[in-house]
């Protein structure tokens, strides 16, 4: 029961601020919004009983990319802002009707496609407790080859990002 | 679940109504934080920590995208000035 | 019912009102610190020997005129302190003071709460810190501020990558994330981690050091510099939060470095029969005391060294902690897989 409540209110916060993100007028505030959503999506993992996650979802998300946000925001401060003058090839209304489209037919797919899948994934008992241990047993035991990939990916995004954003080389 | 598809769509509308491309960027980490939310629930429900493993990916993933994505919008802002996304068409007829 | 709310509530209360006059008297402290290495007395006119001078000083930063400048972000300009304040009193959730305490018939043990993932709290809550500085120089609306804040939240991000990686390999020893499971870790392992891990030790020092703005990395707010840096437009109370902010950082990460690395609550040789008479001295005494004992370096380091400049800051984060951080992980993984 407690948990219900909890859930209901977390998410509650997490639409809000998400439409706080999507509607504000300056950039930093959306920014700040967005770190404040992140937080409250940790408190949902950690709700969840996913508390390495939600530790990671801070450190990662809040902590890295949202100061990377803020940073080019900054960095891009702009005398006039993007949204000053309205251009006539863009449909705003389209797209209004297009995102509600997609929401009628998640919610179909939701409402509809909810079976409970076979215990195909039986969960591989893995022999530590917590959840930081099973985490990682999966990681470096099942998933290792995904692992290496996404240290492969994030060390080529280090090298593009850094590429990119030289002045000269 | 619900709760991600209603996330989900917020990012949408996001990223097809705000102009700055800053703000388009953040809205797709919304979407990436709703496809999260709905893997951390079923894994809660399933009890099976697959789940957040895959969570795990995505976050880091979203980080590589963040960073290069950041990178390329430096490099078109040196280049002409201006955020709004209207106006980024050089490779347009 | 009482163990679950009324313990945790009192030990909050207790904790963050520990924190808070500590903090203070860092302030004095640190005055007569670096007056004594300068041969002078530092405050001596309020109360006996300058004992009250902490009081002073709270009543003139809060009868201080309150400026908010003309154009900045009324939000984000109040909030900045408080965004920077809040992660370094949450942090105090996490660290172990010292072993269990009966008091009044109940055992009550001397940390907050004992999460699974309590160093990795610790070091995201650190992460989120940053914030408050880069708000604080982009919410004033000036040049100044706002430059300042960007090369201080990047020195504070570049750290922050060594420091983590550093943290690894303590809890590679460890095996456990939990601050309690280290402090136990070492009383099983029968020596303090410092020992074990010199290089670590060295490592999260200077990383704490850049991570707090303290010298000899404090060009962020070094006042010839950059008239105050982010912190310029800010005077009254909201300019007391920084500086409190910023002496409570310093607090918290003696307090994480002795968990750490000089085990907590435990005497000089933990686990050894021939030494156990130094457990006679109360458990959170030693933490006191070897918190204290870095606070005292942190001062001193501050009197002594010379600052450094911002590139060369830069490229000791990136060029040379980083890849010792990393070395010094991959040693530890062989030797502990290979020996122990």
């Amino acid at each position: 029961m407690g948990e219900a409540i909890a859930f209901y209110i977390i998410a509650g916060f997490i639409l809000i601020f998400a439409v706080l993100v999507v509607t504000a007028k300056e950039a930093v505030h959306s920014v700040v919004f967005l770190v404040i959503d992140f937080l409250f999506v940790a408190a949902l993992y950690a709700s969840l009983g996913a508390e390495f996650l939600a530790i990671i979802q801070i450190l990662v998300y809040a902590g890295g990319i949202v100061v990377l946000y803020l940073f080019v925001v900054m960095l891009v401060n702009l005398k006039r802002p993007p949204e000053a003058y309205a251009d006539p090839h863009r449909r705003t209304t389209l797209g209004f009707a297009l995102s509600a489209a997609m929401l009628l037919e998640i919610g179909v797919i939701a409402s509809y496609g909810y079976v409970k899948p076979a215990p195909a994934l039986a969960a591989v008992a893995a022999p530590v407790t917590g959840n930081t241990e099973e985490v990682g047993w999966l990681l470096y035991t099942s998933y290792l080859i995904p692992f290496e990939i996404a240290s492969m990916l994030l060390l080529v995004a280090m090298i593009g990002a850094i590429v990119l954003a030289k002045r000269e080389l | 679940m619900l709760l991600s598809a209603a996330l989900f769509t917020i990012g949408v509308v996001g990223v097809m109504v705000r102009r700055n491309i800053i703000i388009i960027f953040m809205s797709i980490e919304l979407i990436l934080n709703a496809v999260n939310i709905n893997l951390v629930a079923f894994s809660n429900q399933l009890q099976n920590a697959v789940g957040q493993v895959f969570a795990i990916f995505i976050i880091a993933v979203a980080a590589a995208e963040a960073a290069v994505g950041l990178g390329i919008i430096l490099a078109f802002f040196r280049n002409k000035e201006t955020v709004n996304i209207d106006e980024m068409n050089l490779m347009r007829w | 019912m009482v163990d679950t709310f009324v313990i945790p509530l009192l030990k909050i209360v207790i904790v963050l009102n520990a924190t808070l006059v500590g903090v203070t008297y860092m302030v004095l402290l640190e005055r007569k610190v670096i007056a004594w290495a300068q041969s002078r007395l530092g405050p001596m006119r309020v109360g006996p020997y300058g004992i009250l001078q902490p009081v002073a000083d709270a009543v003139k930063l809060m009868i201080k005129e309150d400026i908010t400048p003309v154009r900045a972000d009324k939000w984000l300009f109040t909030a900045a302190p408080i965004i920077s304040m809040v992660p370094a009193l949450i942090v105090y959730a996490v660290i172990p003071f010292g072993s269990e305490v009966s008091l009044f018939g109940r055992q009550v043990t001397l940390y907050i709460t004992d999460i699974n993932v309590g160093l990795l709290y610790v070091v995201s809550v650190a992460s989120v810190g940053v914030y408050g500085i880069i708000l604080a120089g982009y919410a004033s609306n000036s040049k100044y501020p706002l430059l300042a804040s960007l090369r201080a939240s990047a020195q504070l991000i570049s750290y922050e990558v060594a420091v983590t990686l550093t943290l690894v390999s303590v809890v590679v020893m460890a095996g456990s994330l939990s601050m309690v499971q280290i402090v136990n870790a070492q009383y099983n392992s029968h020596v303090w981690f410092v020992f074990a891990q010199p290089v670590a030790f060295v490592l999260v020092l200077i990383g704490g050091l850049a991570e707090t703005n303290r010298a000899p990395f404090d060009l962020p707010e070094a006042e010839q510099e950059l008239t105050g840096g982010f912190h310029t437009e800010y005077s009254g109370m909201r300019f007391a939060l920084f500086f409190l902010a910023e002496y409570a950082n310093m607090i918290v990460v003696s307090s994480v470095v002795t968990t750490l690395f000089l085990g907590g609550w435990l005497p000089p040789f933990p686990n050894v029969a021939a030494f156990g008479f130094l457990y006679y001295v109360p458990s959170w005494a030693w933490f006191l005391l070897k918190s204290f004992v870095f606070l005292y370096l942190f001062i001193w380091i501050r009197a002594t060294l010379p600052r450094y400049r911002y590139d060369q800051l830069m490229n000791l984060g990136w060029k040379v902690l980083i890849p010792i951080a990393i070395a010094n992980l991959v040693v530890t993984g062989i030797v502990r897989v290979l020996l122990l």
